[in-house]
């Protein structure tokens, strides 16, 4: 492997630390999943850090962690912490993923079947 | 990637927006070795073109990226393809698939952790390159169906003779599939969802 054409650019992790504003570890306990749907619940400000305006945009309709992460170019872990200051400020819903654990839920599994034969 | 131009993040296409009644989400991953027709199974089944997502993840730098005498530690960034179904008008599933170092996938962040469980896709011309995967849910406690991926000219094993080859407890299902055909997707999902659905009742009888 070369190192002479390193991308130390874009892609460094120092960027998303100057992105997710220092934070390392999302803000309070609202446990982000990478299919936790979010919805938006204000509107974008010229004040407001441009990555939370693009989520704002972005989440006019449910979408998820992962979908966010794809649109952004961003990876799930800085998606996280935007999200989890965006949560804590009320400024978007999130919709918790299904918690199946280890013993999902019969009625669950019944719809997903019942879906899918749909499909 | 640069923000200052976050006026351009294209979202998703108009006719790819879930509903306002959209309240919860599920998710499946589709694991197995490079090459087996993960993201061609997601492609199949979902109602918009997949998308890939990403994760940067740090470990401490053993085995991978040896660099004589130099301490450091290694990003590897780990993509992941998925695909969504919507199950009705609350309820959302997602579909996982990953290509590259199946043993970065567990590294992952919360990608099992409330996962309705796994579909091991294989090939059944190097079945090998699947051990490490059944290995590791296993040990994970991730309940999971095979699939094998009908590849031309791979021989067509008998189910009993793969499960012998994979070393599969007898409960686990191995269904055949062409991970190119919508049906033959969703028969995987569905088969997937019956096996939890008896895991889900032995447990409950206990």
């Amino acid at each position: 492997m070369s190192t002479a054409g390193r991308d130390w650019g874009e892609d460094a992790p120092e960027r998303f630390y100057v992105i997710t504003r220092g934070h390392t570890q999302p803000a309070g306990r609202a446990a982000l999943d990478l299919v936790t749907l979010i919805v938006s619940r204000a509107e974008p400000t010229p004040s407001m850090p441009p990555e939370h305006a693009a989520i704002l945009r972005l989440c006019g309709s449910p979408l998820s962690v992962a979908e966010i992460s794809a649109y952004l170019r961003l990876p799930v872990s800085a998606v996280t912490v935007l999200l989890a200051d965006l949560v804590a400020e009320e400024r978007v819903e999130a919709r918790a993923s299904v918690p199946p654990a280890l013993l999902p839920d019969r009625a669950l599994l019944e719809a997903v079947m019942h879906g899918l034969q749909r499909l | 990637m640069d923000f200052s131009a976050s006026d351009t993040v294209r979202g998703p296409a108009d006719e790819d927006l879930l509903p306002d009644s959209a309240a919860a989400a599920v998710k499946v991953v589709v694991v197995g070795g490079f090459g087996v027709g993960k993201t061609t199974l997601v492609g199949a089944v979902s109602e918009i073109r997949p998308l890939t997502t990403e994760e940067t993840m740090t470990q401490a730098g053993a085995d991978v990226d040896d660099l004589a005498g130099i301490e450091r530690k290694s990003e590897t960034t780990v993509a992941m393809d998925f695909g969504r179904i919507s199950i009705s008008d609350e309820l959302v599933l997602y579909l996982f698939g990953t290509p590259g170092q199946e043993r970065f996938w567990f590294l992952w962040n919360g990608l099992f952790e409330g996962a309705l469980g796994a579909v091991v896709l294989v090939d059944t011309r190097r079945l090998e390159v699947s051990f490490d995967v059944i290995g590791r849910l296993e040990d994970r406690g991730v309940p999971f169906v095979v699939a094998a991926n009908a590849f031309p000219g791979a021989p067509a094993h008998p189910d009993e003779e793969l499960r012998l080859a994979l070393d599969l407890p007898p409960e686990v299902p191995i269904v055949a599939c062409d991970a190119r055909v919508r049906e033959s997707g969703r028969d995987v999902l569905l088969a997937l969802m019956h096996y939890l659905y008896d895991l889900a009742g032995s447990r409950a009888a206990r």
